[in-house]
């Protein structure tokens, strides 16, 4: 006779609501995970848009995410000459606001090269840019539609394309235009100032990129291709591999420990409510719990009855707010990205939180005195 | 004449020490056989509730000897580990409220102490059951305490007391909280109790009322038995 659940039954309502008060806090820590692993999926999403192998950028800088990067543009002629190399190209990333029906929204905007590495692989709807000015590819995230018009420094563009989820490490959405204008738009965007210096022939910006993309023919090795790269004083490599990690430890690391030491604290917090709620749930058993003892109840029963319902609660309160979150992914302004392999681990985590938080309750019955359910 | 079901000799206990000890029993000497129902009186402060607690195994005693049901459970020292099992094998308690839990069933309530004796869930049923109809609350099996009456909640509770068929019955101020028809009542289910099973039943009390049905009284004072006086 499960004497936990019969309690439970007894005060369903009660229960129901402490269970579904717990439930948002750790609807919240779910959600923080889910953050978590949607920002590095953001992350390395921009980074894998060009499915390259090969990353050239300015020496001594390890961009074109983690570190500014300029390059000349020709060093993508450069690269493509090298033996093993299949396809280079050039890219350049800047970011930007717009207002699009008096609204603002920032764009990630990239400049690649038509018909070489740099633009999306993957296009949800539309089509890929095909013309050499004023088409866009943008995320849906913008919500902007196809065949909708959008005005950037001096032209007008037309949205051609969309792809899905692609947005930089701050959670802007990304926009592909061809290389050329993206250069002008940057040009024309820096101001005055840089162009009076751009005439004077001190820095000419039309002639820069961020970073060259590569991809490697079959045979080839792209850690030995970043090798050779190296030697070139002026430029730095990096594989896929390597900036993909890079983006990892530099762009989310600082993410993951905030959000890493705030579910800690929230689990903490969580570990005490249920401590507490299972604490007094038990002292308001204190006359049930000496009745049963003196009736001869042996303490595995007496610690079994309170262990399974903070079980059930902590049970309980986990599946609600992982389904709460789980529905509600789509309204965060970041993406949320519940893994089923954070569920499970985030299960073990309450799991071990219910039996420790437990184990206050338990102390305080297994102390009562069975003559404590004599008298008044 | 049969062994008594309850032996006590020398039993005594006492709270503190030094200048606060209080004596609570001081050498009591007891005999309580089956099938009697026996009254333990005195003033407040005599020491009635811990004599029963002190049976009940509830309370360790200070010392003494004493017998349950013909195997000697205390001498000095308690000769059982387990004090729990030896209150499920051989005693049951009756409170002065219910003390019944407010999340079970009445029937369910019952079960409790069959399911702690190991019972098998078909087997505790219907033993429950039958208890519940014995003690005529058969049609409240379903109804939880706070559903029903003080009597009936009484019944109840002295259903779950015979439930693991024990020789011993311990009772401190069953009837406090009923009325006088009431407490009537459920005197005489303990008197029906104590014939049927052939258990000895004791019962702390203040209650004049029910004084006609007790078998023999004992009266304690300042820790100390006084002479039994057997009734008619
Ligand atoms: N846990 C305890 N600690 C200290 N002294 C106690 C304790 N329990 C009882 N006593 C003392 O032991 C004596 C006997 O108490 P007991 O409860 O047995 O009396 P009683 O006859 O049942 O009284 P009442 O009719 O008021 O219930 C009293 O002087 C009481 O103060
Ligand atoms: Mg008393």
């Amino acid at each position: 006779m499960n004497l936990a659940l019969r309690d439970i039954r007894h005060r369903a309502g009660r229960f129901v609501l402490t269970a579904v008060g717990l439930s948002l806090l750790l609807g919240v820590v779910m959600s923080m995970i889910g953050i978590y692993r949607g920002l590095v999926d953001d992350a390395l999403a921009l980074a894998r848009a060009p499915a390259a192998e090969l990353w050239v950028v300015e020496g001594g800088t390890r961009g074109p995410f983690a570190e500014a990067s300029r390059i000349p543009r020709d060093t993508r002629a450069a690269i493509a000459r090298l033996d093993g190399v299949a396809a280079a190209g050039a890219v350049t990333y800047q970011s930007l606001q717009v207002s699009v029906d008096g609204r603002p929204l920032r764009l990630f905007v990239v400049g690649h090269e038509l018909d070489r590495p740099g633009g999306p692989t993957a296009i949800a709807d539309g089509r890929a840019i095909e013309r050499s000015h004023f088409e866009l590819v943008v995320d849906r995230r913008t919500g902007l539609k196809l065949g909708e018009r959008l005005r950037l420094g001096t032209d007008t563009f037309t949205v051609v394309g969309r792809t899905k989820g692609q947005v930089d490490s701050a959670g802007n959405a990304v926009a592909y235009m061809t290389l050329s204008d993206a250069q002008k738009l940057q040009f024309t965007l820096e101001g005055a100032a840089a162009r009076n210096q751009a005439a004077r022939g001190e820095s000419p910006n039309r002639q820069q990129v961020n970073a060259v993309v590569a991809r490697v023919k079959p045979g080839h090795d792209p850690d030995e291709l970043a090798q050779s790269v190296r030697r070139w004083k002026h430029l730095a490599a990096l594989s896929q591999d390597q900036q993909e990690s890079l983006l990892l430890t530099s762009v989310v690391e600082k993410a993951r420990r905030q959000i890493g030491l705030f579910t800690a604290v929230l689990l903490a917090v969580s570990t005490v409510i249920i401590a507490l709620i299972i604490y007094t749930m038990t002292m308001d058993k204190m006359r049930e719990i000496a009745t049963l003892k003196l009736i001869g109840a042996p303490d595995r029963t007496i610690a079994g009855l309170i262990l399974q319902q903070s079980l059930a609660l902590g049970g309980l309160a986990f599946v609600t707010g992982t389904t709460l979150v789980t529905l509600a992914a789509g309204v965060f302004p970041r993406r949320v990205l519940i893994l089923p392999a954070d569920v499970a681990a985030l299960s073990l985590v309450v799991l071990t939180i219910c039996v420790v938080a437990s184990l206050f309750g338990v102390r305080y019955a297994l102390r009562v005195d069975p003559a404590r359910a004599l008298g008044g | 004449m049969t062994h008594p079901l309850i032996r006590l000799r020398g039993m005594a206990k006492h709270y503190g020490e030094g200048a606060t000890r209080v004596d609570a029993l001081r050498a009591v000497d007891m005999d309580i056989h089956a099938g009697s129902v026996v009254g333990l009186l005195g003033p407040s402060g005599s020491g009635k509730s811990t004599l029963l607690n002190l049976i009940g195994a509830i309370t360790d005693p200070s010392g003494g000897h004493m017998i349950l049901d013909g195997e000697t459970v205390y001498d000095g020292r308690w000769l059982r580990r387990d004090l729990r099992r030896l209150r499920l094998e051989k005693i049951g308690f009756i409170f002065q409220f219910h003390n019944l839990m407010p999340f079970l069933s009445a029937r369910e309530n019952v079960e409790v102490v069959l399911d702690l004796a190991g019972w098998p869930a078909a087997k505790r049923r219907e033993r429950a059951q039958s208890l519940l109809d014995y003690l005529q609350v058969g049609d409240k099996a379903q109804a939880k305490p706070a559903q029903l009456s003080g009597g009936q909640a009484q019944r109840i509770a002295i259903a779950r007391a015979l439930a693991n068929n024990p020789r011993i019955i311990l009772a401190d101020e069953p009837t406090a909280a009923l009325d006088s028809e009431r407490a009537a009542i459920v005197m005489d289910l303990l008197r029906k109790v104590a014939a049927d099973q052939g258990a000895a039943v004791v019962v702390v009390t203040h209650d004049d009322k029910i004084m006609n049905r007790l078998d023999v009284i004992h009266r304690l004072r300042e820790g100390v038995l006084q002479s039994p006086e057997e009734r008619t």
